[in-house]
């Protein structure tokens, strides 16, 4: 049985382009159904207002199945909105009261600028992959299943932080503006696996350090895993920090200076 | 369209290795994990302190052993002189002052770098107001019970290791400097205050600095946050008691 939300305030950050200052904009949802996507919702919103002749909102969506890491948006405050282990993709308008205000910002760091309304540039991620550049595995056919043994427990891990979407809401919702969730996530899930031991160390001190050019630092609040549609853990940066440390002082390039 | 980015080194491997580096330490620090472990590595030191000197302070409740002679001025005097005569007298005194100094302004130093690089990050902040879900308090006023803590340890040594704003400060004659300072109810307050923001700043600093130094194991996990609060809460319910004891005449020197 499908019922509907009335009298939705929206309060929208609308921005020209990269140089505009911006400002919140404020419509109004009459009616929306409750089985409308949070994406839908501003679709309709859209709908309207290019029939009204004015100018859309922008805002970054692709597969809508919480799975392509393209969503993003601050909603009342918490990065992908209330609901916990999802992209705002998956987010339901069920889950707001009639009469309730949204609020909707853009992801705010220097790393992620805003490129029109609530769209945000998040190459800065881009260059921290590239960085950790390749992995020693062989081409060609493909392999026999179980060639490489890998513990089941230890697959396991290293999928739970392969499972990053890198949608970028652990920088949003860090008050620090760091980029240590997704970094450590990445990092975390070739070096776990033996796939990834070779280039082991090299990779996490050069992503650790292209992170560092481009975000800020950890203090360990912990808003990145609760903001986290795919709910990784705080326990990969731990990890990341111990293997830079390890990079740093025992990585087997300092073998061959001697 | 869309605005690029300074770009960064396309292939981090091989430029990175190129790159003309820092002498090792020095490039360590310059990272912001790096800066982490320096405030991990220091803040491990303070703690050390913290609880070893409140522990000591303790000796403040033991009775006289005979009139006049308090057994919290010959723990004094055997601190100053630790290890002597295998040391020089007040040798160690000074290796110990000198390292604490040293964690204070790494510590100061490190999370200066470590501010203005968070600024940095997100220069125009959010218009709306954020929801944290899991940022403690403490967590979020590190900053703040900082300085408030950093405040206190200057007027500390000022008052009685120095004596300077004690106006009835014998050297060497710690139950009364102690009785002297603290009777003054605004020394106390602000002794109070301090101690309940150092208290703060120890429940979010010490489960931190197992994070900062990549300590993360499932099975132990949950004890870092016991760990926190236990430190946390002895430290300030024992520096607490030294206020408080003073003010009700627990700890009473007669010429005072």
């Amino acid at each position: 049985m499908s019922h509907s939300l009335k009298n939705l305030k929206l309060k929208i950050w609308r921005q020209k382009g990269p140089e505009d200052k911006g400002r919140f904009e404020t419509y109004d949802i009459p009616e929306i159904s409750d089985e409308a996507s949070f994406l839908e919702m501003l679709d309709i919103l859209n709908e309207r207002l290019i029939t009204d002749n004015t100018e859309p909102v922008s805002f970054d969506h692709d597969c809508r199945e919480g799975i392509c890491g393209t969503c993003s948006l601050m909603i009342n405050g918490q990065a992908h909105g209330p609901q916990r282990a999802s992209a705002t993709c998956q987010l339901h308008m069920r889950t707001f009261k009639s009469g309730d205000e949204i609020v909707i910002e853009p992801w705010r760091a220097s790393a992620f600028p805003i490129i029109k309304d609530l769209m945000v540039d998040r190459s800065a991620f881009d260059r921290i992959i590239e960085s950790g550049g390749f992995i020693t595995a062989a081409t060609g056919g493909a392999p026999d299943a179980n060639l490489i043994p890998i513990p089941k427990p230890v697959a396991d891990a290293a999928m739970d932080s392969a499972a990053c979407i890198g949608c970028g809401a652990c920088v949003a919702a860090c008050p620090n503006g760091a980029a240590n969730l997704f970094t450590a996530a990445k990092l975390t899930h070739l070096n776990l696996l033996p796939q990834g031991q070779a280039e082991r160390f090299k990779r996490s001190e050069a992503m650790v350090e292209t992170m560092d050019s481009y975000f800020g630092s950890c203090t360990n609040h912990g808003e990145c895993e609760a903001a986290c549609p795919k709910e990784i853990s705080v326990d990969v940066i731990a990890m990341m920090n111990s293997d830079y440390r390890k990079a740093k002082i025992t990585n087997r390039k300092t073998l061959s200076r001697t | 369209m869309a605005q690029t980015l300074r770009r960064g080194p396309v292939s981090g491997t091989a430029v990175a290795q190129k790159r003309k580096r820092k002498p090792f330490l020095v490039d360590l620090y310059a990272t912001a994990v790096g800066k982490k472990y320096v405030m991990a590595i220091t803040g491990l030191a303070m703690i050390g302190f913290v609880v070893v000197h409140m522990l000591g302070n303790l000796k403040l409740f033991q009775a006289e052993t005979s009139p006049g002679v308090y057994p919290i001025d010959a723990y004094g005097d055997w601190l100053r002189s630790l290890l002597y005569p295998a040391l020089p007298k007040y040798g160690t005194l000074w290796l110990l002052r000198v390292g604490l100094l040293g964690a204070v302004l790494l510590h100061v130093h490190a999370a200066y770098g470590l501010t203005v690089m968070n600024r940095k990050a997100r220069p125009v902040r959010y218009q709306s107001s954020r929801d944290y879900q899991i940022a403690t308090f403490a967590s979020r006023s590190m900053r703040w019970t900082g300085i408030i803590v950093l405040a206190f340890i200057v007027w500390h040594l000022a008052d009685l290791t120095l004596g300077w704003v004690n106006p009835d400060f014998v050297y060497g004659e710690v139950y009364r400097n102690v009785d002297a300072s603290l009777s003054r109810i605004p020394v106390a307050i602000f002794y109070i205050i301090a101690n309940i923001a150092l208290g703060i700043h120890l429940f979010h600093g010490v489960w931190s600095l197992f994070q900062s130094m990549g300590w993360n194991n499932p099975r132990f996990n949950s004890w870092r946050r016991s760990l926190a609060t236990g430190i946390a809460t002895a430290v300030v319910v024992g520096n607490v008691s030294f206020p408080i004891a003073v003010l009700a005449g627990v700890v009473s020197h007669p010429s005072v």
